[in-house]
């Protein structure tokens, strides 16, 4: 399998949401390379006869019933927020001035 | 030192109970030995002075006015700061949640509470859990009370360093990859990971959810099942927990034996990256076992040696996908929001400044593992190695009561030492990185010293899914025989701090 360029963890960083500086960009291709090559290897125990696992147990659809039941009051759900106004979170724009 | 701090929570609740010490004499006594001890160790990151007193004065008002207590109240925990705790702050050891005061308890939290249990503050940990040494932390790593200058593992080493220094007589830990059981074999304590869905996630920090799982921690077998049962059973809040009582794991430790057990030692654990004394005193354990009336087979379980590759696709794919909710929006740390600036480029740069080194490693790695065109080699791959896993444990359970395998291949290393090597960190983890993928439980507990360094070793004992009664009845068998041997307990070895 490749390996993993500087140019690669760029765009991951970028994927991510992660504003990496040059110097981690350096460090962490290399690292992350290794880390990639000693992970690689479990292509070659993942046969087609195999069925994936994604999770220990065997759920599905767990419900529950359709009820209003106590919660956070709006106070204290915006109890962490960096910004708010009239009780709605405050962030900055999202949508392009244009 | 105070004799209160060296009991154990199963008698300090008894003297509690029976009203020859209060309480509050219980939690000043080891709120003392914190203030002795932590600028050493560093195993809290924020103890909770007040709301510990006032949890203690409940109890002590409870008893006076003939209400029943339950077995734990009054004895002081130390809480992983994964946990949220109403009013108190809680970070997971990361600068992004600097400052952060959860409105709400985590189920954990609500059920210590509930059961009086004195909660003395929150306990240091690899950011987000992710770790094997505590290091990750941003505020500073923990040191091993058996020597400062090595780690106490991670990710909850926070939690194992409280229980061996003696400032807390249980903790509560989180165990993706081992973190309770890897910090509890480096320290000399005990620490669980119960059978997936056995205790409620619900305010537990998400790191990687199908692998996630709450686990108590104590210095005795006995103590770690009167936590379990505290702290688990179902929860509505958490829709991967078990709607089944919790196994009946206080009574299994009060009965300890191994007599008939079939016992399996798993073959792939041991060899090239494992210590003498490590496998010298796990040699032992088994040996005991022996002798406790066990009767010890050999098990192959192939699959193991592509766990740990599994894993470390498994948990950062989960985990990039997690932490995005770290946005800079909601809560926790909010940088460069400067009116000019798009939301977009605001949590990029809240991100970089808010996680560690290692947080970012797994990101990156997930995003990678998930991204279109890797998916299938890596993250597909990953899920297939998972269900080898399961299947070796099947076949094994099918064989056998109990397996058996050192917690960790080495003792505790020295802080620094794997600190800018991944991969070297990520072996910490070798042993008990399969169990978390099937999803069942484990206990480790302290089988010696290794002759080399003097460090705790850990001995893990595994059982089925919601066989967890089973750890802690052998479990207990062999902690008896050990405290016989040795003629007292392990941590009656640690150096005075």
């Amino acid at each position: 399998m490749p390996g993993i360029t500087r140019e690669e963890v760029a765009h991951l960083a970028r994927l991510a949401r992660l504003e990496l500086t040059s110097e981690e960009l350096d460090h962490f291709a290399g690292q992350l390379d290794d880390i990639i090559n000693a992970v690689a290897r479990v292509a070659d125990v993942a046969t087609e006869d195999v069925p994936p696992t994604s999770h220990p147990l065997p759920l599905t659809n767990v419900m529950r019933p359709d009820e209003v039941r106590p919660s956070l009051t709006a106070e204290q759900a915006l109890s962490g927020a960096p910004a708010q106004e009239q009780q709605r979170f405050k962030v900055p724009q999202i949508l392009g001035e244009e | 030192m105070s004799d209160l701090i060296r009991l154990t929570a199963a008698e300090l609740a008894a003297r509690v109970a029976d009203g020859s010490v209060s309480a509050v004499e219980v939690t000043e006594a080891h709120l003392a030995r914190v203030d002795a001890v932590d600028e050493k160790v560093h195993a809290f990151l924020h103890v909770d002075r007040e709301g510990a007193l006032a949890q203690a004065r409940a109890v002590d008002d409870r008893r006076a006015a003939g209400e029943p207590l339950g077995p734990l109240a009054g004895v002081p925990l130390a809480l992983k700061d994964i946990f949220t705790t109403e009013g108190v702050p809680t970070t997971a050891g990361s600068r992004i949640l600097e400052g952060w005061i959860p409105p709400y308890d985590a189920t954990v939290t609500r059920r210590l509470k509930e059961a009086g249990v004195v909660i003395l503050g929150k306990t240091n940990m690899d950011e987000f859990a992710m770790g094997s040494s505590t290091e990750n932390s941003a505020y500073g790593p923990t040191g091993n009370p058996w020597d400062l200058t090595r780690v106490p593992g991670g990710s909850g080493g926070g939690s194992s360093a409280a229980l061996a220094a003696f400032q807390a007589p249980l903790a509560i830990g989180t165990d993706t990859g081992g973190s309770v059981r890897q910090p509890a074999a480096v320290t000399g304590t005990v620490g669980v990971k119960p059978t997936y869905g056995g205790v409620s996630r619900y305010g537990m920090i998400a790191f990687s959810s199908s692998l996630d799982q709450a686990g108590p921690c104590a210095r005795t077998v006995l103590d770690a099942a009167l936590l379990h049962e505290v702290i688990g059973g179902h929860d509505p809040l958490d829709s991967t927990s078990i709607d089944a009582p919790v196994p009946p794991v206080v009574e299994a430790a009060r009965n300890g034996t191994a007599r008939g057990l079939r016992v399996g030692v798993i073959r792939e654990f041991g060899g090239e990256g494992f210590q003498d004394g490590v496998m010298r005193r796990f040699g032992e354990a088994v040996e005991l076992l022996t002798t406790l009336g066990a009767e010890v087979t050999e098990v192959s379980c192939p699959s193991f040696e592509s766990a740990l590759a599994a894993y470390y696709l498994i948990a950062p794919s989960e985990c990039s996908s997690n932490l995005a909710r770290f946005d800079a929006m909601r809560y926790g740390l909010r940088i460069g929001d400067d009116g000019a600036r798009a939301a977009d480029e605001v949590t990029s740069l809240t991100r970089e400044a808010g996680f560690g080194a290692e947080v970012k490693r797994r990101i990156m790695l997930g995003t990678y593992a998930l991204s279109s065109g890797y998916y299938d080699a890596y993250y597909g791959s990953a899920q297939k190695a998972r269900t080898l896993v399961v299947r070796d444990f099947a076949r094994a359970f099918s064989q056998v009561d109990v397996l058996v395998a050192p917690t960790t291949p080495t003792t505790a290393f020295a802080i620094g030492e794997r600190a800018d090597d991944p991969m070297a960190m990520y072996r910490a983890d070798l042993c008990t990185i399969p169990v978390s993928l099937a999803g069942n439980a484990a206990l480790s507990l302290p089988c010696g010293l290794a002759p080399e360094d003097g460090l705790p070793v850990g001995l893990q004992i595994i059982a089925p899914a919601m066989a967890d009664d089973r750890l802690y009845r052998v479990g207990a068998a062999v902690e008896t025989a050990f405290a016989a041997r040795w003629g007292h307990s392990l941590l009656e070895e640690a150096p005075a701090l």
